[in-house]
């Protein structure tokens, strides 16, 4: 397992390198360490920098600056994590961090209650909320969630400041100082420990969790989920443990806001607020971890500055930074989508070039699944049909597959031979007629159900992770191999407990690679390959999925000669090794040399079925083709 | 205070006034998101400017927003002009230039000209929405025009953008101070105890004649035509040779017209903020999100209801008026996540 700690070397030496930057200390440079000979030496010495930033005689009112930066950063993770990896967004970090300041200084005031129980009942409440909020909302179109959050916001806001047992637009005062282990943390330096303590702790487990099993398929959720689902990852439940997840980490934001600051009042948990730490997120880069913390920072101290100098040019005492942070954030997002983190990481990485990646390491293989008996039936398709309106796009289409056998369905465009694709596997509700797969009844039970049965597609319109890695996205077919509980799933890759099953996922995905000859660009980011590359991809990770039908749309489109022959191979020998297959596919030298059997669709009909033979010289395949015999 | 019959005819007559407002945005949201995508949270900015530049023309002075649709005039002919030149149709120039440049600054001067003058109100009135509709399309231009091809997350973000610079530039521009704004008609009747005021009449009819008045726009001219063809298919509506440019534009600058229409007409009923736009926007969403964000019948059926809401929670628990409105939300969002289940849209 050495190669792991090597990789693991470079994004922590990143992540010590965000802090000190973050907390305005200069970084010492890293330029005069001699290359990659002591990779630990980055990290330690940007750690040394993170611990004696209070240590040293640092002006008070940095030290505070850093405080608040931790905490906004702490917020903006979860930010990152929404809006960046999940492809969601919410303004309602703000009114989750309210929650967890409001039930730490009401219960600590009132109540006399320990700070740090008071932590797990904010969690609690926060939990609780975002998980109504996000059953309720995440169901439907993406828009919703940001519109629920923002009368969600507004809501709590008033609620904050109308409410007299806490405090109404006063607020509640006199919040105590937290103590861990009997040191009192009244203090700002000492305070800093915890603030940063906890941001760091939160970014690695927040990355741990992205590069795991579950991570990927939170990854997959930006790429709509209709590729995810067909890899049988839940999208529905990933989506709310992501809102989760970030209304957690806003709900600590608030409860070390409530304790650092020592009272509560409803103005920064204000929908405003709330906006700003998308801001932050879009500032910093909303796709990368660190760029939540460089984002904070750049904010914080950006519009600290912002109001000594606006008011002072255009007159006047109003707060005027709402005009440049908005201009600001209309700009990035017009010129600088990614944020500024990646230029920092490019620039780390000159300096401190991470080590290069190798191929995992074998593991224990995965179980498979017992494979039914050549020539048994398999999908058995009768009468389906697929109406869109007033558009019959499939008309009572029956034909069957049997188990270790290659189907080609073939006609010319528009005949519906991609929509019954979708029909069969999942992605459409037929209209009528039956799909029996292995002997069951799966017409309208969803890709994801039917994913899990044991069939597995590639899409005509390829759907990968352009920014995940080759390796990365084929193991997102491995999603379903290993099922377990999702918390604990989450739970373990956090804490880094799953490498044990995720050495044998990736193991099982530069297999799979290596069987499809792509293993040599597994690093590589999916996006830079070929198109014809990215169908090849397709195919590894439905391989991934271990199926016992794979569903292959127009897989040799987009290759050369050379390339086909190679894939043709490939599925032979799949087929020998018990693998049924339907394809569809336009090159009909390729269908013909290696199909058992063919359906023939024209218009939304089957129009002729048989052998390779029988096909090339049956009347209406012809005619159908060319237009007519004489 | 016990509800009784001219009480709560007093909070239903109360109710729809404010609901036919909410109306009115919700109808500008709805139009703006089928044809461009984009969740358009600057709206109620409109409805503020549209209110404090009468306020100001009231008192004399010059509107801000004159500077803004100055800046975004040279932005937006600036931007345009190096694109043409660039591509090489120079002979573009001059039409764009007057469209883009010289038009916004005729309006600008015009209403220089007329601010220190102090014209009788409908004059005032018909400036304001000249120099705010102004801005509507200048806006699309400049901000969302390149971005029209990314996702309705991106555009809901760059929405929030627009949203701190126009309310911070609102500060600047008016002042944290609030106005009230002179009733277009101010005579008032009495109905059974029930006082009517007229400006309640006026809302109403002036709501009414402008949806029928868009009704009729979208239902029987070409450029109505045009925007709803975008908005069932944007690839299919450029195909048939309409600009998704001009579309943006044009549903921008109805929006920017009902924004400030919708300010002016409750701008004599409330005392309007320069950030006060931003909750009545609000709440013309959460009407909006009744009709799904698609339907112009439901939205505005959902926005008499939220001024219902409104009225009679300000009646019962007015310290919780705005919680219960914007919680009023969740379950319309449950009834409609279980009305229409999901149905997946691709983001490429």
């Amino acid at each position: 397992m050495h190669h792991r700690s090597a990789l693991r070397a470079a994004p922590s030496a990143k992540a010590s390198a965000t802090d000190s930057a973050s907390a305005a200390a200069p970084s010492p440079a890293p330029a005069a360490i001699p290359r990659r000979r002591k990779p630990w030496l980055a990290p330690a010495l940007l750690l040394a920098v993170f611990v004696l930033f209070p240590l040293l005689p640092t002006p008070q009112f940095w030290v505070v600056q850093a405080n608040y930066i931790g905490l906004y950063a702490l917020a903006a993770i979860g930010v990152v994590l929404l809006t960046g990896i999940g492809g969601m967004t919410s303004f309602g970090q703000a009114a989750f961090a309210g929650i967890g300041a409001y039930a730490s200084a009401y219960l600590c005031t009132a109540h006399g209650v320990s700070p740090w129980l008071a932590l797990g009942i904010g969690l609690l409440l926060t939990g609780a909320s975002a998980l109504v909020l996000g059953w309720i909302t995440l169901r439907m179109s993406g828009h919703y969630l940001p519109l629920a959050t923002i009368a969600w916001g507004i809501s709590l806001y008033f609620l904050f400041g109308k409410l007299a047992w806490l405090g109404s637009y006063d607020g509640i005062s006199g919040v105590p100082a937290l103590r861990v282990f009997g040191i009192d943390l009244a203090q700002d330096r000492a305070m800093y420990y915890l603030v940063w303590g906890i941001v760091l702790l939160a970014a690695w487990l927040s990355l741990n969790l992205l590069d795991s099993r579950p991570g990927r398929a939170l990854r997959a959720l930006k790429g709509g989920t209709v590729m995810a689902e067909a890899m049988g990852i839940d999208t529905a439940r990933h989506k709310i443990l992501l809102f989760v997840l970030a209304a957690l980490l806003a709900s600590v934001s608030g409860w070390l806001f409530a304790h650092l600051q020592r009272t509560v009042n409803p103005s920064p948990f204000s929908i405003k607020m709330g906006i700003e730490y998308l801001f932050m997120a879009v500032v910093g880069g909303v796709s990368h971890i660190w760029g939540a913390l460089l984002g904070a920072g750049i904010v914080k101290l950006m519009e600290d500055q912002l109001q000594v100098w606006l008011p002072r040019m255009l007159g006047g005492g109003g707060s005027y930074e709402g005009i440049v942070l908005g201009l600001v954030l209309v700009l990035m997002l017009k010129y600088a989508r990614d944020g500024l983190w990646p230029g920092v990481a490019a620039l780390a990485a000159r300096v401190l070039p991470a080590a290069p990646r190798q191929a995992p390491a074998p593991a224990e293989a995965l179980p498979r699944r017992a494979l039914p008996p050549a020539g048994s039936p398999l999908l058995q398709v009768e009468s389906m049909t697929k109406r869109f309106g007033g558009l019959v796009a499939v008309n009572g289409v029956s034909f069957n597959v049997k188990a270790g056998e290659i189907v080609g369905l073939i006609g010319p465009n528009g005949a519906g031979k991609s929509t019954t694709f979708n029909l069969v596997s999942g992605l459409l509700k037929p209209t009528g007629g039956a799909v029996r797969f292995l002997g069951e009844a799966v017409a309208g039970q969803g890709a994801r159900a039917i994913a899990r049965r044991g069939m597995a597609r590639t899409f005509q319109h390829v759907k990968l992770l352009p920014a995940m890695t080759v390796l990365e996205n084929v193991a997102l077919g491995t999603h379903a191999r290993l099922d377990s509980v999702m918390g604990m799933d989450v739970a373990r890759a956090m804490l880094r407990l799953d490498r044990r099953s995720e050495a044998r996922l990736l193991a099982e995905a530069a297999r799979a690679l290596e069987q499809v000859g792509l293993a040599h660009l597994m690093h590589e980011p999916a996006g830079s390959l070929a198109l014809g590359q990215q169908r090849i991809l397709e195919i590894a990770r439905a391989l991934c999925c271990d199926p016992v039908l794979l569903l292959l749309d127009e897989p040799a489109a987009g290759l050369r000669h050379l390339e086909k022959q190679a894939l043709a191979d490939v599925l032979k020998q799949l087929r020998a090794g018990g693998m049924s297959i339907l394809l569809v596919e336009h090159d009909m030298a390729f269908v013909m040399q290696l199909t058992d059997h063919i359906v023939v669709m024209e218009f939304g009909t089957k129009i002729a079925e048989g052998t390779p033979q029988q096909i090339q010289v049956h009347p209406a395949v012809i005619e159908a083709y060319l237009g007519g015999t004489e | 205070m016990n509800l009784d019959a001219s009480i709560a005819a007093i909070l239903l007559l109360d109710g729809a006034t404010n609901g036919m407002v909410y109306a009115l945005i919700a109808i500008a949201l709805v139009l703006v998101f089928a044809v461009t995508r984009i969740l358009f949270l600057p709206q109620g900015e409109f409805v503020a400017y549209g209110a404090l530049t009468l306020a100001m023309l009231q008192q004399g002075k010059v509107p801000g927003p004159v500077w803004l649709l100055l800046a975004l005039a040279v932005c937006a002919g600036a931007t345009r002009g190096w694109a043409l030149l660039r591509s090489g149709q120079a002979r573009a120039l001059p039409a764009m230039l007057l469209r883009n440049l010289v038009l916004p600054a005729l309006v600008a001067a015009l209403v220089l000209w007329a601010a220190p003058r102090q014209f009788a109100l409908p004059l005032q009135v018909a400036l304001t929405l000249l120099l705010v509709t102004a801005l509507g399309p200048l806006l699309y231009q400049v901000v969302y025009e390149s971005l029209a091809a990314s996702s309705v997350l991106v555009l809901l973000i760059v929405s929030v953008g627009v949203h701190f610079t126009l309310t911070g530039l609102g500060l600047l521009f008016f002042g944290a101070e609030g106005f009230r704004t002179p009733a277009f008609w101010d005579a008032r009747w009495m109905l059974n105890g029930v006082t009517l005021g007229a400006q309640t009449v006026a809302v109403l009819l002036a709501a009414l004649v402008l949806m029928a008045v868009l009704g009729l726009v979208l239902q029987r001219t070409l450029y109505g035509k045009a925007l709803r063809a975008t908005a069932v298919n944007r690839l299919g509506a450029r195909l048939m040779g309409v600009s998704p440019g001009l579309a943006g534009q044009l549903t921008f600058a109805m929006a920017a017209f009902i924004g400030a229409l919708s300010g002016m007409l409750i701008g004599p009923m409330t005392t309007m903020f320069y950030d006060s736009g931003f909750l009545i926007g609000l709440k013309g969403f959460v009407a909006a999100t009744i009709g799904g964000l698609a339907s112009f019948p439901l939205a505005a059926g959902g926005a008499l209801a939220v001024g219902w809401i409104e009225s009679f929670s300000s009646f019962w628990a007015s310290d919780f008026k705005e919680v219960v409105v914007f919680m009023s939300l969740l379950p319309i969002l449950l009834w409609r996540s279980i009305a229409s289940p999901a149905h997946d849209e691709e983001e490429a």
